[in-house]
């Protein structure tokens, strides 16, 4: 449905519209808004709302690592269940299944290093099924989410004009 | 210091200084101003344009082009037209490459006009057209437009304004201030006007891709309009390419040749680097161009909504990136109006009459601001308007 793709495409720019304003920028009414956001979560196409948060600038330590990890497929699952036991683990970001040279791709965050190669060691390399880790340690966020970190954009118009 | 304006021209002195030029100082000196003020896209010009310009950089591309612009450029322009109205100019002598809509406007004025021969310019107008004819030797004749009518230029006003002088029409839709468009049957009926009265056409249509519900039309796609319309079109607001200054003019080969005979003498040429990222514009820009016009149209229905909430009469501006509300019931003229809602709420949005007298009581809001803006300035004007209602 053509208003469900409009309805998630402003909110995947901006999760904090509300029914009110989409339905003014969309011509429907703040309650037919709201019925399909609602379905929309139900139907878990929108699984939820994060926010994107610039942790350094707040002076907050913090790791996050990529690791690489080559996984024996198991008849009839494949690389599900592997896949599974690894993003139940809550200090997990996010799991890909990727092509090429690796099979899942891991998103970790913890406190220190430490904590990584703790659940790297202890976790994820004992997992049944799992042949080899390469841990990548992020040193800089450039770019996340569509959001800039170093400078934000700011107006540089002049404040008016003809 | 004494006084040199001796040395300064008659027809300098004649041009009174831009409204806005004072409004500006004004905004400058406050902290803290949510501006709806500006002309121009609050996007910055799409990075594949920006990185092709520095790519060309590198390649050595920093010298003259030719006097009409880079040919790829005009190949392009005319691929373009044809294919936006459907006209076909040669890229060899009906298309000049220009430091922007700007300077083909006054290369047109001055091509085009003897001393004394009048513009009709439809008001609210874009500031420059009154000037320009100025210093061309000729008069500007302003045409009233209402807002009843949408802003659409009606004929019967139109013919009014006629004089044996006439010789110039400047149609810059869609408009700025009011965002109003012409459609078919507005432009239709002056088609006669035109032939009737030997007039010559400017028609301005930078604006003419930020069209909402409906697609832009043009003069020049009317029969016999082609060659009695100096066609004018550029980068800056489909593109976000306003601080670039390219532009450029399509039209009959001898009012080109004559607007290049000036353009040479005066300017040369367009900026290579400005061209560069036109051509890039043109081959690559259309995706995120309508990416953007999506974007203004959601702000647009957002603003004019807001304005009906707090009681502001605004007709829906149809084009551009402008409302044009009115602040009769606020009991004020447009420039208190703007001065008061400055300094009690920190919002900037420009007087009506900046643009034409025709234009006081009513106010420029631009909508290309983020939507956070638009609706915390809602908001504050909301305030003030039920202050000042109530006072």
């Amino acid at each position: 449905m053509e208003l469900e793709k409009e309805i998630l495409k402003l909110l995947e720019q901006d999760a904090k519209l509300s029914a009110k304003t989409i339905g003014v920028m969309l011509d429907k009414d703040e309650e037919k808004i709201k019925a399909v956001i609602s379905k929309l979560e139900e139907d878990k196409i929108i699984l939820g709302y994060n926010t994107v948060i610039n942790w350094e600038r707040r002076g907050e330590e913090g790791v996050t690592a990529m690791i690489d990890v080559k996984v024996l497929p198991e008849r009839e699952v494949g690389f599900n269940s592997v896949a599974e036991r690894v993003y139940r683990f809550p200090e997990v970001r996010c799991v890909y299944l990727m092509s090429g040279t690796y099979d899942l791709s891991v998103v970790v965050c913890g406190n220190t290093m430490k904590d990584i190669a703790w659940f790297v060691s202890h976790k994820l390399s004992t997992l049944d099924g799992v042949q080899s880790t390469v841990t990548h340690f992020i040193l800089k966020r450039y770019k996340q989410d569509n959001f800039i970190f170093e400078e934000p954009e700011e107006d540089k118009r002049l404040v008016v004009s003809p | 210091m004494s006084s040199m304006n001796r040395f300064v021209s008659s027809v300098v002195k004649e041009i009174a200084p831009s409204g806005i030029r004072k409004f500006f100082d004004l905004v400058s000196q406050t902290e803290g101003v949510i501006s709806l003020g500006v002309g121009e896209p609050d996007f910055v010009t799409p990075w594949h344009i920006r990185e092709a310009c520095f790519y060309s950089l590198e390649k050595g591309y920093t010298m003259y082009t030719s006097n009409h612009g880079l040919p790829e450029l005009r190949e392009e322009i005319a691929a373009y037209e044809k294919k936006r109205i459907g006209i076909s100019y040669e890229p060899e002598n009906e298309i000049l490459v220009t430091v922007g809509v700007s300077e083909a406007v006054d290369l047109a004025f001055r091509t085009l006009l003897e001393p004394g021969d009048e513009v009709l310019v439809p008001e609210p107008s874009y500031v420059s057209y009154g000037p320009g004819a100025t210093l061309a030797y000729g008069k500007a004749v302003p045409v009233p437009t209402y807002d009843e009518d949408q802003y659409r230029l009606r004929a019967d006003v139109l013919e009014k304004c006629l004089s044996p002088r006439s010789k110039i029409l400047v149609l810059a839709y869609p408009n700025n201030p009011t965002g109003g468009i012409m459609y078919r049957e507005d432009l239709e009926a002056l088609v006669d006007i035109i032939v009737k009265n030997d007039l010559i056409v400017i028609s301005d249509e930078i604006y003419s891709e930020l069209t909402y519900n409906g697609k832009h039309v043009s003069i020049t796609s009317f029969p016999g309009m082609k060659d009695r319309t100096v066609l004018m079109n550029g980068f800056s607001k489909a593109y976000a390419m306003t601080g670039w200054r390219v532009g450029y003019a399509c039209g009959h080969p001898d009012i080109i040749a004559g607007m290049t005979k000036i353009h040479q003498y005066t300017i040369m040429c367009a900026p290579i680097m400005g061209q560069k990222a036109a051509l890039e514009a043109l081959r690559h820009g259309e995706g995120e161009m309508r990416k953007m016009v999506d974007d203004y149209n959601h702000r647009r229905k957002l603003i004019l909504s807001g304005f009906h909430e707090i009681g502001m009469e605004c007709f829906e501006p149809r084009g551009a990136f402008y409302c044009f509300p009115s602040i009769k019931n606020s009991g004020m003229n447009s420039e208190d109006f703007c001065e008061q809602l400055l300094m009690e709420e920190q919002v900037a949005v420009v007087p009506g009459n900046a643009f034409g007298s025709n234009g006081e009581g009513f106010i420029r809001c631009c909508y290309a601001a983020s939507i956070k803006n638009i609706e915390e300035a809602l908001e504050k004007m909301g305030r003030f308007l039920y202050r000042h209602r109530n006072a």
